[in-house]
């Protein structure tokens, strides 16, 4: 038997996310240092492919169309330039790419340009809980799974990068897939939830079926929709 | 051994005063020697429920300060040779609870009484952690309605990660105690069931209060419910419930509507 709940809701959701970009620090001749960077695209071809890159002119004293010259040949060498730092913003046209600030240093791999998808390859560790959670707990555990032998109070939350397994019934709220884990699901034994949800989308209690209520279930992601559904 | 005994519920007015006294009066009936310690500081009612309003010197502030020894602020109940009372302070407030000054009172009543019974204020702030700070045990008045049943819910997480015992990795042996249990409403289906408190709330039973008057006129005229009448139903099911806390095992009686030759008379001619 299936059952599924049929309110389906769209919302806007803004997530921060940050990414590792190469800073290119130019010095003069500009002429010598493109030819270093031909020598490293010769030695490794995929180095710069898929990254983003920032521009570093602190360093050179570049007029506009030297600036406009720079970018044109490091487009030929499809190098794509995500950004510019360290330049007065009046040697840029809106054509070129926007003046950045605020940007922290930090250790760039080698490998990590050369299998991008290892980031998902990553083994999620699980925690088991062998006691209910009580009204007013709360378990974040952003790595992976939570398994929890027990029941989830009214008014406790669980939230879990991964996917959430309760052996008893769920009264509280359960949050799954936090960290954008769109294959993430909640299972629990007996279902009176307050708020369900995966990688951000949620239903509360209103919107799950009142024919499942107190039953085994699931909860999963069809696309952007919610979908909750008996157990066996 | 001393055992100290929380009564708390989260919740207010659920019953927690009355059990302390019910329960304190109970456990002292039975030669064990029991102090009764109020931690509602500013809105206390224990010396109330137990008719000592008239003796109160010192209190428990006085003690945590230093002001006052213990001997002093202790109370001895005029009925039970074994029970004692150790009052809160009206005019001060649960601030005045430091953890420190809590821990050396709760250790010097160890070591004079067999149990010290802490009654916790309402709510999960400072005087309800006081209260059960040191507890070995707790008791967790609830009432049969989804509000009390999820405040007692809230109040065992805190049992299980605030208490010194717990902080030990050790446990605090909890029960729960049912009052204001109305047998007529419950056979009407009006009040959650006591199977759905214990699957909730995972504890076990240390007894059932049915709700009754009797309650409200030993309150009234500061007496413990198993003083005042002894036979009646409430004060039965507390004296169980404090056998059970001594490690007896007692038959749990779930109270029943009891219709009177009089009830059962008027519902005919009402039909």
């Amino acid at each position: 038997m299936e059952a599924a709940a049929k309110v389906q809701r769209q919302m806007v959701r803004l997530r921060g996310r940050s990414y590792v970009a190469f800073v290119f620090v130019p010095t003069v001749p500009i002429q010598d240092w493109l030819l270093e960077i031909d020598t490293t695209i010769a030695r490794s071809p995929g180095f710069f492919a898929g990254r983003p890159v920032v521009l570093d002119l602190s360093s050179v004293d570049l007029s506009q169309s030297g600036i406009g010259h720079l970018l044109t040949s490091l487009q030929d060498r499809n190098i794509r330039v995500l950004g510019i730092e360290g330049v007065d913003e009046g040697r840029l046209t809106a054509m070129m790419p926007p003046l950045l600030s605020g940007g922290r240093s930090c250790v760039i791999e080698p490998t990590a340009p050369k299998k991008p998808e290892a980031k998902a390859e990553t083994k999620p560790t699980s925690l088991l809980l062998e006691t209910p959670v009580r009204s007013g707990q709360t378990v974040i555990f952003p790595e992976g799974d939570v398994t929890i032998l027990g029941s989830v109070g009214s008014g406790a939350e669980v939230v879990a990068g991964g996917s959430i397994h309760i052996y008893g019934a769920l009264r509280g709220r359960a949050m799954a897939g936090v960290n954008g884990h769109t294959s993430a699901r909640i299972y629990c034994q007996k279902i009176e939830a307050e708020l369900l949800a995966i990688d951000g989308f949620y239903q509360t209690a209103d919107d799950i079926d009142a024919a499942l209520r107190g039953k085994p279930a699931q909860a999963w992601l069809q696309g952007n929709t919610m979908r909750i559904t008996a157990l066996n | 051994m001393a055992k100290v005994l929380v009564v708390t519920s989260g919740k207010g007015g659920v019953g927690k005063t009355t059990t302390t006294a019910a329960l304190g009066a109970a456990l002292a009936q039975r030669g064990d020697k029991v102090a009764v310690v109020d931690f509602d500081v500013g809105l206390r009612n224990l010396d109330l429920v137990m008719g000592a309003e008239r003796r109160v010197v010192f209190d428990l502030i006085n003690v945590v300060q230093g002001v006052a020894k213990l001997p002093q602020a202790l109370i001895k109940d005029k009925r039970l040779e074994n029970l004692w009372l150790l009052p809160a302070s009206q005019t001060r407030d649960k601030d005045a609870l430091t953890e420190e000054g809590v821990g050396k009172v709760i250790d010097d009543l160890r070591s004079r009484f067999d149990w010290v019974i802490c009654d916790s204020p309402a709510g999960i702030e400072r005087g309800a952690s006081m209260a059960m700070r040191f507890a070995d045990e707790a008791v967790i008045v609830t009432n049969p309605e989804v509000s009390s049943v999820r405040d007692s819910d809230r109040i065992i997480g805190m049992l299980d990660s605030k208490t010194v015992r717990a902080e030990k990795g050790e446990r605090v042996e909890k029960h729960i105690l049912i009052t204001r249990y109305d047998p007529s409403r419950a056979a009407r289906g009006e009040m959650l069931t006591i199977e759905d408190i214990l699957e909730i709330l995972a504890t076990p039973l240390l007894g059932i209060i049915p709700e009754s008057q009797d309650v409200l006129r030993a309150s009234n005229v500061g007496t413990p419910v198993t003083l005042s009448n002894a036979d009646g139903a409430p004060a039965r099911a507390y004296i169980d419930a404090a056998r059970r806390l001594c490690g007896e095992t007692v038959a749990m009686q779930v109270p029943t509507e009891r219709k009177g030759f009089m009830d059962r008379l008027l519902r005919r001619r009402a039909a």
